[in-house]
């Protein structure tokens, strides 16, 4: 599903360049539910950035479900973000002013969606992340777990191949990670490929793929029997 | 440009985001009244000064008979010019299309006035219809001579104010449809009029100028004529115009009136404008004025429009950044900013422009001061305005639109 080769990103600051990623080779297949982990400036969020094609790598090459993804226009770029991913991010990023069903029915709009058909989906999957009473609620109504699991429902509203998580439990209390967790693991289970960034250590045990950054380079990559957040739950 | 999943999508935001549409089309709506009501004050004080100013019609002409100075074709020096009605007819059909205001005025000192057991001694004018523009007199009550009074030979009469408070103890509808006694005619009051020009031009009567051609003088003397000519935009112009016009027209009084060519004394002659230029320039410098004005509110009510549309692109990055991750392409983020913005400031603008004109409609023609004048705007002149503020708000929307939808994403979103 996703192929890199000696990826390479530096950051330009002035005068000086801060070398971020040096050359990281990695795969993910089908399926797979996978955690990057690595201290704080290793590059993690860098490395999703670029697998989401929210940014581009200086060197190397990125292979996503058979399409290389190289210098794409602006225009591109949204068709394939719209069409192959969907994003979690730490701190929820919902549209304030719109429902819990608006959101989740923001990435079909851009799809060309109607209006009906955009809705029934949403419902869909709002209700899938347990949400459905909520619909019509704002996000500043919602408690953090809820806002996330709005976030989940819609990345996962247009279908996409890859879910990238930036930190998704980084803003929640134990409890509540846990319940994202199990949320996340129900979505892994039903095929989708999930790529999450964290430092908690207890969040990467529930996965089945360990990555770990370390100055740019990937210093380690397990595979583990992933703990079931339903039973901490 | 018309697609209802579009429009849906604003309205949304439009309706979800009430305090900042109210406040941007507060500020767009009130933005726009405000230049609606100054251009209209402008206009008002444009009407104002240029009342001011007007005195006397700078272009005024005035020709009069004299005393001949030359002897010619066997005639005697010191013969009395009579100017006479043919000649008045005759300037005013040759010089129909140059001539604004036309006037031929008869005079007749010490004219005995009664009203029941009231009198007084006034001067009594035979003169036309244009008379009251020509010496910029206006109305109080009643009506002014007119065309049918002229050649019925009417016995009809306008009094100054002065008369009014001597005859009718100032009540000026009281006077009208009254008849008095004027050198032992009767004549109907049927018009007030007062002169900007002072006390003394009060205390006038006006009558058809036939009517007292046929009471007063068998001969045919029409007395002095007075012409003002189309005005031009031009100081110079005006001036070679007018001095062309009294050149035509004393050569002509000169040749049917017997008098040598070369005789400046029998027929006088004045020019008004010759000493009119600083008047002129004047009214020059108000105009431009007056449109610097203008642009300079105009002006300033882009800036406002625009700093506004920056202001809320700049509000809506993080949004465009998430509407950006989940596929939204640069071209539908400039549509989207664009669409509600102009939707905005229309709807709010026309609002404003409507206020302000009505405003203007019911408190304009109340206002009595002598430099500002019924304070009014153009209703095309007003919408233009309007429709240069929504383009130029969509103008200024679109740079940071624009730039907006170029941010990426990551930089948008990145947890400040
Ligand atoms: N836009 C940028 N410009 C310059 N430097 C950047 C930029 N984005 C990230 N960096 C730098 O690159 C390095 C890696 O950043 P990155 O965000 O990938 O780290 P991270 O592993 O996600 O860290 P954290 O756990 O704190 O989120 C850091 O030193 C950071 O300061
Ligand atoms: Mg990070």
């Amino acid at each position: 599903m996703i192929k890199i080769q000696d990826l390479h990103k530096s950051y330009q600051m002035g005068e000086n360049s801060l070398h971020v990623l040096k050359g990281i080779n990695f795969e993910v297949k089908e399926g797979e539910l996978v955690s990057i982990m690595g201290s704080s400036g290793s590059g993690k969020s860098t490395l999703l950035n670029i697998l989401g094609i929210l940014d581009e790598a200086d060197q190397g090459t990125y292979t996503l479900d058979g399409t290389l993804i190289r210098n794409l226009n602006e225009k591109v770029a949204a068709q394939y973000r719209n069409k192959f991913l969907g994003f979690i991010f730490q701190s929820f990023n919902l549209i304030n002013y719109k429902s819990a069903l608006d959101n989740v029915s923001l990435p079909l709009y851009y799809q060309g969606v109607n209006r009906k058909e955009r809705f029934e989906r949403s419902m869909y999957y709002l209700e899938k992340v347990g949400l459905a009473k909520w619909s019509g609620h704002l996000p500043n109504e919602l408690s953090g777990g809820q806002k996330q699991r709005v976030a989940i429902a819609r990345a996962l509203a247009s279908d996409p191949k890859v879910l990238l998580a930036d930190e998704p439990t980084g803003a929640l209390d134990t409890k509540t990670s846990y319940e994202v967790m199990e949320l996340i693991q129900k979505i892994n289970d039903e095929g989708k490929t999930i790529l999450i960034v964290t430092h908690e250590p207890d969040i990467a045990e529930m996965t089945k793929r360990i990555v770990n950054l370390k100055d740019g380079v990937i210093i380690d990559d397990t595979r583990i029997e992933p703990k079931k957040a339903s039973l901490y739950v | 440009m018309f697609n209802i999943e579009r429009w849906q999508e604003i309205f949304e935001t439009i309706a979800k985001n009430p305090l900042r549409t109210v406040l941007t089309g507060l500020s767009v709506s009130s933005g726009i009244f405000i230049l609606i009501i100054l251009l209209g004050v402008a206009e008002g004080l444009k009407r104002g000064t240029k009342k001011q100013f007007e005195g006397d019609i700078p272009t005024k002409l005035y020709f009069a008979g004299r005393f001949t100075g030359k002897e010619y074709n066997g005639l005697n020096p010191n013969r009395k010019i009579k100017l006479n009605i043919k000649d008045y007819n005759n300037i005013t059909s040759s010089f129909e299309d140059d001539i604004q205001y036309q006037t031929a005025n008869f005079k007749r000192y010490n004219a005995q006035t009664s009203f029941e057991d009231k009198n007084g001694v006034y001067i009594l004018f035979g003169v036309m219809p244009d008379h009251m523009q020509l010496e910029n007199a206006y109305l109080i009550a009643g009506r002014y001579l007119s065309e049918k009074d002229l050649i019925e030979k009417a016995k009809v009469v306008v009094l100054g104010t002065r008369i009014v408070a001597d005859l009718f103890k100032g009540k000026h509808d009281k006077a009208i449809g009254k008849r008095i006694t004027i050198n032992d005619v009767k004549y109907t009051v049927i018009g007030v009029t007062e002169d900007n020009g002072g006390e003394r031009e009060d205390t006038y009567m006006f009558t058809p100028h036939s009517t007292m051609v046929q009471l007063y003088d068998n001969t045919n003397n029409a007395g002095s004529f007075q012409f003002t000519i189309n005005p031009d935009e031009d100081y110079d112009k005006a001036l070679a115009k007018s001095n062309q016009f009294g050149e035509m027209v004393i050569a002509n009084l000169k040749k049917s009136h017997n008098i040598h060519p070369e005789d400046d004394r029998a027929i006088r002659f004045y020019n008004a404008l010759k000493g009119g230029k600083d008047i002129y320039l004047m009214n020059t410098g108000m105009k431009i004025f007056f449109w610097g004005i203008g642009i300079l509110t105009l002006l300033s009510g882009i800036v406002g429009v625009s700093n506004i549309m920056i202001i809320i692109v700049k509000e809506r990055t993080k949004e465009i950044g998430i509407r950006k991750a989940l596929g939204a392409q640069p071209k539908s983020i400039v549509a989207m900013i664009l669409h509600e913005s102009i939707f905005i400031t229309t709807t709010s603008g026309f609002v404003g422009l409507f206020v302000a004109l009505t405003l203007l409609e019911i408190v304009g023609p109340r206002i009595e001061n002598d430099f500002i004048i019924n304070p009014k705007v153009e209703f095309s002149v007003a919408v233009i305005t309007v429709l240069m503020l929504i383009i130029a708000g969509a103008f200024a929307g679109y740079i940071p639109a624009r730039k907006a939808s170029k941010i990426k994403p990551i930089i948008a979103l990145r947890d400040e």
